[in-house]
């Protein structure tokens, strides 16, 4: 079943086509990676996917739903279309559990018991249940992105969207966010992520997108797309990528 | 690096054409939701007033045109007057604010004596009612018979004021300035500035961009309040308002002095708004 899908997506910023026509489609269960260069769109396609930006032409299905119509109520869209970004996720003014309650028990009615117990539970699941009190600022930049993840996971949401979490950490950090994405991926979420973690794109996607100047330019299975490019542009980015 | 792109081959799908049109008729029916409301409020409100028992005594005493055209030229000199004060005590306010707010971020220990003068001066100044500041001041001052303190009414207001706005202004000024990120200290210092020129050059400025829209809504504030020095007998607007005032016992005067503070006020309200409105922008031009 296709989950989300974009069909010839465009936005533009000022003068600057951002995105020409992007079609993606996600089945429910997979694992898609975008990568491509820095300005190529990755970020911009998953901020439409969740409704962050306005279109400005084609349509975003998800479940079978026109959901890029201005007449649908994009909140309550979100609500099951978890986002995590490269950073800042969390509100600085609330202790980790709040951060991870808040929206459950605005938005899903959930009791401050229930909220707090789930919270608790996927805290320790991800070695981090002496931090439940502790406020973002005192956590590490990887102990903050895990903490993200299980704020957007509290809200059960359908699909995970995740826009490079991992390049604003150090290198060290990185592997404990994969880790965490990667558990949850085998539990069967949906996940679409923007990353420059070939490895991690090789080991755990299902199809890997290839973005360049704002349309999917090569589209396929991982060992298809990152093994054996069949566009010269797609060679040029991975071999400058693994050059480093 | 991707250069921008055009491009002229896209026209809008139908989907689009319908949802651009239905945002379009969205706003329409928004316009009118708000035009309508706000005439109805009016409406309301006027016919409140103008149909209350009291509103043709009200209407002799208070909106008398002949009375308002009358005292009209006697509070545009007093208004002259309240805006010259107005800008020295603003332009005096600005360098003690920036002083008291600099000695008391400053993390020198010889300061230390300055710096307990400066917390009480803060303390003071806003803990007293600025109507009291000059009284105190307007009468005290001079009955201490120093050598060189003016006893001229408008002088002593103009200090009661700065002295009562500049405890404000300092603790603007020092958010402002501690709310600028320590890196930025870094940055300058790593460069080979001093600690002074890292304030004054790099600091300073950002600290006070950061707090231009409170610092306007101070002075807003501080231009209704030289209406409190008419207590000292200086003749800005609400004095000549007031002796207009009590030649016929008609308030129109005061409602004429009323508007033209408003008038005076507005302008520092649109500049707020618009200062507000463009560093919104650039924060978000940012991201």
């Amino acid at each position: 079943m296709t989950l989300l899908r974009a069909e010839r997506v465009r936005k533009h910023f000022g003068e600057h086509q951002v995105l020409t026509g992007v079609d993606l489609a996600v089945e429910a269960g997979q694992v898609v990676c975008l990568i491509g260069s820095s300005g190529s769109g990755k970020s911009t396609l998953l901020r439409c996917l969740n409704l962050l930006e306005t279109l400005d032409d084609g349509t975003v299905w998800f479940d079978g739903r026109d959901i890029s119509d201005p007449r649908v109520d994009a909140d309550e869209v979100r609500r099951d279309i978890g986002m995590v970004f490269q950073a800042y996720n969390l509100f600085p003014h609330l202790s980790v559990l709040d951060n991870i309650t808040l929206a459950p028990r605005r938005l899903r009615g959930r009791s401050r018991a229930a909220a707090q117990a789930y919270a608790h539970e996927q805290l320790a699941r991800f070695g981090l249940a002496d931090k439940a009190g502790a406020h973002p600022d005192s956590l590490s930049g990887g102990q903050q992105q895990r903490v993200a993840i299980v704020q957007a996971m509290a809200m059960s949401p359908r699909v995970l969207l995740l826009d490079e979490v991992t390049s604003a950490l150090d290198p060290e950090l990185v592997g404990e966010v994969l880790d965490t994405v990667r558990a949850l991926v085998d539990e069967g979420l949906t996940v679409v992520m923007a990353t420059h973690e070939m490895t991690f794109a090789r080991d755990v996607a299902d199809r890997v997108a290839y973005l360049h100047e704002g349309t999917v330019l090569e589209e396929g299975s991982p060992a298809a797309v990152l093994g054996d490019p069949s566009h010269e542009r797609t060679r040029a980015f991975l071999s400058r990528f693994l050059r480093g | 690096m991707s250069v921008p792109r055009t491009d002229s081959a896209w026209t809008a799908s139908d989907t689009q054409l319908e949802r651009t049109a239905w945002r379009r008729r969205r706003a329409r029916r928004r316009t009118l939701v708000s035009a309508v409301s706000t005439a109805a409020v009016i409406g309301v409100l006027v016919t409140l007033v103008l149909t209350s028992p009291g509103w043709e005594r009200v209407q002799e005493t208070y909106f008398d045109w002949d009375q308002a055209t009358a005292s009209l030229p006697a509070v545009l000199r007093g208004f002259w007057v309240t805006v010259r004060v107005f800008l020295i005590a603003e332009a005096l306010i600005l360098v003690v604010a920036l002083v008291v707010a600099i000695i008391r971020v400053l993390p020198l220990p010889g300061l230390a004596p300055l710096k307990l003068l400066a917390v009480v001066y803060t303390d003071v100044s806003r803990g007293t009612p600025t109507l009291l500041v000059v009284y105190l001041i307007g009468f005290g001052l001079p009955a201490l018979e120093l050598q060189g303190i003016p006893n001229d009414p408008f002088w002593l207001a103009v200090i009661a004021l700065t002295f009562s706005y500049g405890g404000y202004v300092s603790e603007v000024f020092r958010a402002g300035i501690t709310s600028v990120h320590p890196s930025q200290w870094a940055g300058g210092r790593s460069l080979g500035l001093s600690y002074g020129q890292t304030l004054r050059l790099v600091v300073v400025p950002q600290g006070i961009r950061r707090v231009l829209p409170p610092l306007v809504n101070d002075f807003a504030s501080l231009q209704k309040d030289t209406a409190l020095i008419a207590v000292l007998g200086v003749a800005e607007a609400f004095q000549r308002a007031q002796i207009e005032q009590l030649r016929e016992f008609n308030y129109t005067p005061l409602v004429v002095a009323a508007v033209g503070y408003i008038l005076l006020t507005v302008p520092f309200a649109r500049l707020t708004d618009h200062l507000a409105l463009r560093l919104a922008r650039r924060d978000q031009g940012a991201a």
